[in-house]
């Protein structure tokens, strides 16, 4: 499903985030990458949205090449991912309903179809009774799952995760984890970039980790 | 899924009236900005069609008037005939007698008192003589040459005035062409600059849009209405503007007309025109709003 051939990112002030990649993650697999901060983590999970560009490499998803992707065609490959940012990205001029509205607004599904799309997401993450209330009154582990919704809603077969449980205490990240895990059950690959070991230790899914820009195994 | 398309664009076109109404002082102030701005060339181009039309009133070719001595004789009357008929360059003639004249003077209005106070008919006999269209030179040298004929006291060019009316407004055209360039520039900038301070206010919205998947024309759709929308609404600002204005000339007219009992009175732009003006300034705040997306998007392009 995703595999990377000899990927290398190397950023224009001359620093390598990745060097000379080599991971194939099947369809329906979920995944952990772990390395400290500033291992390129984010970085991979970047290169997958074709949000950065590899310096040198091809990464494949579903036998498409993103590494020369044409510019027109990114959307249409961002919008078989969800991402959920380290940093939520989420619009403070609208309350969680219409955060989590934009994807389908942005690929254009019917007006009678959205809203119960939204109420399901909202629904999957916990959410629904707070679909009129303002991303500012949301706790930090609110956020989080609204991201999460807001990833979800249009159902992608790819479900990237970065950081997603970094400032939540124990019981909020293990509640987050257990809703990846969901959805890795119904057939979404879920790949998740995390520095927290202590989600990592009961889990029977396969560990990536990266030690300055290089895989160790 | 074309109609989800179009329910897209009516969301978008919903939208942008919101974005117009959320800021209805800057809002008012950018339509009525471009609504003065398009009303000048549009209003100076209603006033030549005005001018046109009461030039276009008056004989459309050249015409001249030959008063002859008041002496003449029939065979004076009778050789001049002759010599306009062998002239190539008379299209047509019509010989006014002095009797007639003088009646004709009588029917004018507010003029009978002095007409009867009249002992004799103080009118020569003349000819009222259309020629074929030429130069101004060619013209004049018509008109000395005619003066020359015997029994001939003066020849008048009487449509002079609309040569040189008609150059008037050909100048008029290329100043209503000047402003309307000059105006769609200053309007265009306008949009420009208020779609670059919406953009700059929803970058975080275009930045997330597009790491989510939204295509370019999603971005851009927006703002390309909204520019549309304000044009538009500054098209029928001018419209407006010229309207009003041609209803307090023709009110001030109403008066002078009924002095002088004759019929004259502005009239607005023609439906063509009228679409053409929104269709336009629409036009133009579309153009803005492209420009301004085209050279601020890609500063905020997700790298």
């Amino acid at each position: 499903m995703i595999i990377f051939k000899n990927v290398s990112k190397r950023y224009p002030d001359g620093y390598v985030a990745l060097n000379n990649i080599d991971l194939a993650v099947a369809s329906g697999e979920m995944v952990f990458l772990t390395g400290h901060s500033g291992a390129g983590k984010s970085t991979l999970l970047k290169l997958i949205a074709a949000i950065e560009r590899p310096t040198s490499g091809t990464i494949t998803i579903s036998g498409q090449n993103i590494a020369q992707l044409k510019l027109g065609a990114i959307p249409y490959l961002r919008r078989k991912i969800g991402f959920i940012f380290q940093d939520h990205k989420l619009l403070f001029d609208r309350n969680v309903f219409d955060n989590v509205l934009l994807p389908l607004q942005i690929s254009s599904f019917d007006n009678k179809t959205v809203a119960s799309r939204v109420r399901a997401a909202l629904d999957k993450v916990g959410l629904l009774k707070k679909e009129k209330a303002m991303p500012i009154a949301l706790s930090g582990g609110e956020r989080q799952r609204l991201c999460i919704a807001r990833a979800v809603v249009h159902r992608p077969n790819i479900l990237i995760a970065d950081e997603p449980t970094g400032n939540l205490d124990v019981e909020y990240a293990r509640d987050i984890m257990a809703m990846f895990t969901s959805f890795n059950q119904v057939g979404v690959t879920v790949l998740i970039a995390t520095h927290d070991a202590s989600l990592l230790e009961d889990t029977q899914h396969r560990i990536l980790s990266l030690k300055q820009g290089k895989l160790a195994v | 899924m074309i109609r989800a398309w179009l329910m897209q664009h009516g969301f978008v076109f919903f939208i942008t009236l919101k974005r117009l109404i959320s800021t209805p002082v800057t809002s008012l102030l950018s339509i009525i900005v471009m609504g003065i701005a398009l009303s000048l060339p549009a209003g100076i181009y209603v006033l030549m069609e005005n001018l046109q039309s009461i030039s276009g009133q008056t004989a459309s070719s050249p015409q001249m008037s030959l008063f002859l001595k008041l002496d003449a004789q029939k065979e004076d009357i009778a050789r001049i005939k002759q010599q306009l008929e062998e002239n190539p360059q008379v299209v047509s003639f019509q010989f006014v007698p002095k009797d007639v004249a003088l009646r004709q003077l009588q029917q004018s209005n507010g003029l009978d008192d002095i007409t009867a106070s009249l002992i004799r008919n103080p009118l020569p006999d003349a000819f009222i003589v259309h020629t074929l269209k030429d130069t101004a030179e060619t013209l004049e040298q018509l008109r000395v040459a005619m003066q020359q004929w015997p029994a001939i006291e003066h020849v008048q060019f009487d449509s002079a005035w609309v040569e040189r009316l008609h150059a008037l407004l050909k100048l008029g055209r290329f100043v209503v062409l000047m402003l309307a360039t000059l105006l769609s520039i200053a309007i265009i900038a306008i949009m420009f600059n208020t779609i670059r301070l919406q953009i700059l206010t929803k970058q975080d919205e275009i930045e997330i849009s597009k790491l989510i998947g939204a295509t370019d024309s999603f971005i851009r759709r927006p703002f390309l209405y909204f520019g549309a929308v304000q044009g538009l609404a500054g098209g029928v600002t001018a419209w407006s503007i010229i309207a009003f204005t041609i209803e307090t000339i023709n009110a001030e007219l109403i008066e002078i007309v009924q002095l002088y009992n004759f019929d004259l009175h502005l009239q607005h732009l023609s439906p063509e025109d009228s679409i053409s003006l929104l269709l336009f300034s629409a036009w133009l705040g579309w153009l803005g709003a492209r420009l301004s997306v085209a050279s601020h998007l890609w500063q905020i392009e997700p790298r």
